[in-house]
């Protein structure tokens, strides 16, 4: 439906202030879903260091000889930065997973009156969990 | 929010020269020529209570007014006032250029539904007491204007039509054999929400996927679409050819389910558990165990 001239904010994500439940799960679970494939790649790229890993190919890291799967890893858990992108990484997730079951329950038919709720349930529990990992997930680590 | 500020001559409508038929209250109080409404009139004199509406003006046919823009109405306020009401009482007593459809005044005809304080509402069934003012009334998005609230309904008309919206028998019987048709009262039950839709177009323009999507049916079609596949009446053959339309690319199988038309239907209609169903149906008629 074309317009005859531009009305500005109208309808566009200029109105994010009026968008109800249900848009706001679309919007994070396209969100989370394109962070996830995303992150598919550098978790390939990571991954793939266990070739070379596998046929003993070794780096020097502080003047240690390291295997070279090994040393990628640990250099990478050893970064702050890291550790928290693991945090927001495990939110996504959680909230992709939550959603998605929502989403199937949607596609069942069953609990759509209660769709809003649904979300605001993955959402809260997403916070949960996110929340809980945080010890696990930034133990050992210096900023 | 809002991208275009009535400026300050367009406050007030009646201070504009260029609309000829404008009057003010104050004028009318002047020369006692109020004839329309002097009851309101006075109770608001008495109680000083006024509604303050934003309406959104734009008329391409007259130079000054193809920039679109927001015109302010203090309109005295009544209980029991709607929308409508409000946007009614600005033409009829401020603004006689004012443009928008309306009919039954009771959600039966479907042809207010505005855009109010950024939600798709029909404007006899939203009490004006419910919003947060000023309340802002702008014509349906996703629709062109034609003039001020008035938006071009034939696109959302094609797409009802796409979905043969009428009841059909492949063998009607002849006329001196004809019957009436019973159903049986699970069934009227079963499409009875979905026989409330009156056409006015809300949940179309709520959609952010027929927003982007011309080809897309929208909830309304397939809603109507539903009342007449779910119909135990029709024949087998016809509910699979009505299938046939909804499975392509651009009917069910667009529907996101942001619950957006759910959201602003004013008739109520589980629109979005509606589109959910046909869905489950395309995919029953196409899997195929042998």
């Amino acid at each position: 439906m074309s317009q005859s001239y531009n009305r500005g904010l109208v309808e566009d994500f200029g109105r994010w202030k009026e968008f109800s439940a249900g848009m706001w799960a679309w919007i994070f679970h396209k969100f989370t879903g394109w962070v996830l494939i995303g992150y598919l790649f550098t978790h390939i790229a990571v991954l793939s260091t266990s070739i070379g890993g596998a046929q003993g190919e070794t780096t020097m890291v502080g003047g240690e000889e390291l295997n070279v799967y090994t040393a990628t890893l640990q250099g990478l858990e050893g970064l702050f930065l890291i550790r928290l992108l693991e945090v927001g990484l495990l939110a996504v997730a959680v909230f992709h997973i939550l959603n998605g079951l929502r989403l199937l329950m949607v596609d069942l038919g069953v609990g759509l009156e209660a769709q809003d709720k649904s979300f605001y349930a993955s959402l809260v529990l997403t916070g949960a969990i996110t929340v809980a990992s945080v010890p696990t997930f930034l133990t050992g680590v210096t900023i | 929010m809002s991208t275009q500020q009535a400026e300050p001559e367009s406050q007030e409508a009646p201070e504009d020269p260029a609309m000829k038929g404008a009057e003010s209250p104050a004028a009318d109080e002047q020369t006692g020529g109020g004839m329309v409404d002097d009851h309101a009139e006075k109770r608001a004199e008495l109680e000083g209570e006024t509604v303050h509406i934003k309406v959104f003006r734009y008329d391409p046919e007259v130079e000054g007014k193809q920039e679109p823009r927001f015109d302010d109405f203090h309109v005295p306020f009544e209980k029991g006032m709607t929308v409508l009401d409000a946007v009614m009482y600005a033409r009829d007593e401020y603004d006689s250029s004012l443009t928008f459809r309306h009919s039954c005044r009771q959600a039966v005809c479907g042809s207010d539904a505005f855009f109010v304080n950024g939600k798709q509402r029909l404007g006899c069934k939203t009490q004006i007491s419910d919003l947060e003012q000023p309340v802002r009334i702008e014509p349906l998005p996703h629709q062109e204007v034609v003039k001020d609230l008035v938006v071009d309904m034939d696109h959302f008309y094609d797409q009802m039509h796409t979905v043969e919206p009428y009841f059909q028998d492949e063998d009607t019987p002849a006329t001196e054999d004809l019957e009436e048709q019973r159903q049986t009262p699970e069934n009227r039950e079963k499409i009875k929400m979905s026989s409330r839709c009156i056409w006015c177009g809300a949940c179309m323009s709520s959609c952010n996927i027929a927003a982007g999507d011309n080809e897309y049916l929208g909830p309304a079609a397939i809603n109507k679409a539903y009342k007449f596949a779910m119909d135990d009446r029709e024949d087998e053959q016809i509910k699979e050819h009505r299938l046939r339309i909804l499975e392509q690319e651009h009917g069910v199988w667009r529907c996101q389910t942001q619950f957006s038309c759910t959201e602003v239907c004013p008739k109520d209609i589980p629109l979005t558990e509606h589109i959910q169903e046909l869905k489950r149906e395309a995919v029953k008629k196409n899997l195929k165990f042998w």
